[in-house]
């Protein structure tokens, strides 16, 4: 099962609502390479993975996007904060308006909403771990170019700090496919 | 006299956020270097630390985590507010 701590991972701050930010960095919240499109691929390959370890790292990593899923929502949170409806419409979020009001929802930054198709899970731990790799370094550089759309300080440094999770989970990845790769051989000595 | 509790709640919150980042980095990195005694050890001093300042963090604003982890005063204190994305830094 899974148990709720009530407190962000990394402190989240912004230093003023900004629409035009809040529309971009939804792409994170229900994206294709976003923080739930990690976190159910993780979570859900895990089941066929051939190894305690593989199994291990993908529930950890798995885990910890849900809480990146949560700063996400934060960041959105508090840049659309106490903004007025015609203020949402002059930034182009007028159409998420009219079906969500300011609400949440898992769309990119284009308003197409989320779908399993995002993501994979071939039942082949080798295809799969490589699946992952590719969504973490995906993932980094969605976030290098958020990085470049802000000059808010304290976004930045939210987002930096999520930037920096892709690269830590992508040597984890790295180290977990090795280690496959290694019990798959071991197997075919007969 | 309420920015003053805030403050404080603050500090604590993010002390907590730092020795946790550290146990989530420990934990990972432990995952594929099972055998790595100093990650290890490092692992479990952290764990010590971070649940003295997780206990003193409970006894003034409640608990942080729900289903059985932690217990809570009267009256049940799980539901209040500040929610983490409602809290200002």
């Amino acid at each position: 099962m899974w148990l709720y701590e009530k407190k962000l991972q990394y402190p989240v701050r912004v230093s003023k609502p900004d629409v035009r930010m809040a529309k971009y960095l939804m792409t994170q919240y229900g994206g294709p390479d976003g923080e739930l499109s990690a976190a159910l691929r993780y979570l859900n390959q895990r089941y066929t993975m051939p190894t305690d370890r593989a199994k291990g790292v993908l529930t950890d990593i798995g885990t910890e996007e849900l809480a990146h899923l949560e700063m996400i929502a934060t960041m959105v949170y508090k840049l659309l904060k106490g903004v007025p409806a015609e203020e949402l419409r002059r930034h182009d979020l007028g159409t998420h308006y009219a079906m969500h009001d300011s609400a949440l929802f898992l769309t990119d930054a284009s308003g197409v909403p989320w779908t399993a198709a995002y993501i994979q899970a071939h039942g082949d731990p080798v295809a799969d771990l490589h699946e992952d790799l590719a969504a973490e370094q995906k993932a980094r550089a969605t976030y290098e170019h958020l990085i470049r759309l802000t000059d808010d300080p304290d976004l930045k440094d939210g987002l930096r700090f999520l930037r920096e999770r892709e690269i830590v989970h992508f040597q984890r990845f790295g180290e977990t496919l090795d280690h496959v790769h290694g019990y798959l051989t071991s197997k075919k000595v007969f | 006299m309420e920015d003053i509790r805030l403050q404080e709640r603050v500090r604590l919150l993010r002390a907590i956020q730092e020795l946790e980042f550290a146990a989530v980095e420990w934990n990972l990195f432990l995952d594929t270097h099972p055998d790595n005694r100093e990650a290890l050890e490092a692992y479990n001093a952290t764990v010590a630390r971070l649940n003295e300042l997780k206990r003193e963090y409970e006894a003034a604003y409640g608990p942080l985590v729900h289903f059985g982890l932690s217990p809570s005063a009267y009256p049940w204190r799980w539901t209040d507010g500040p929610w983490p994305w409602e809290i200002e830094y």
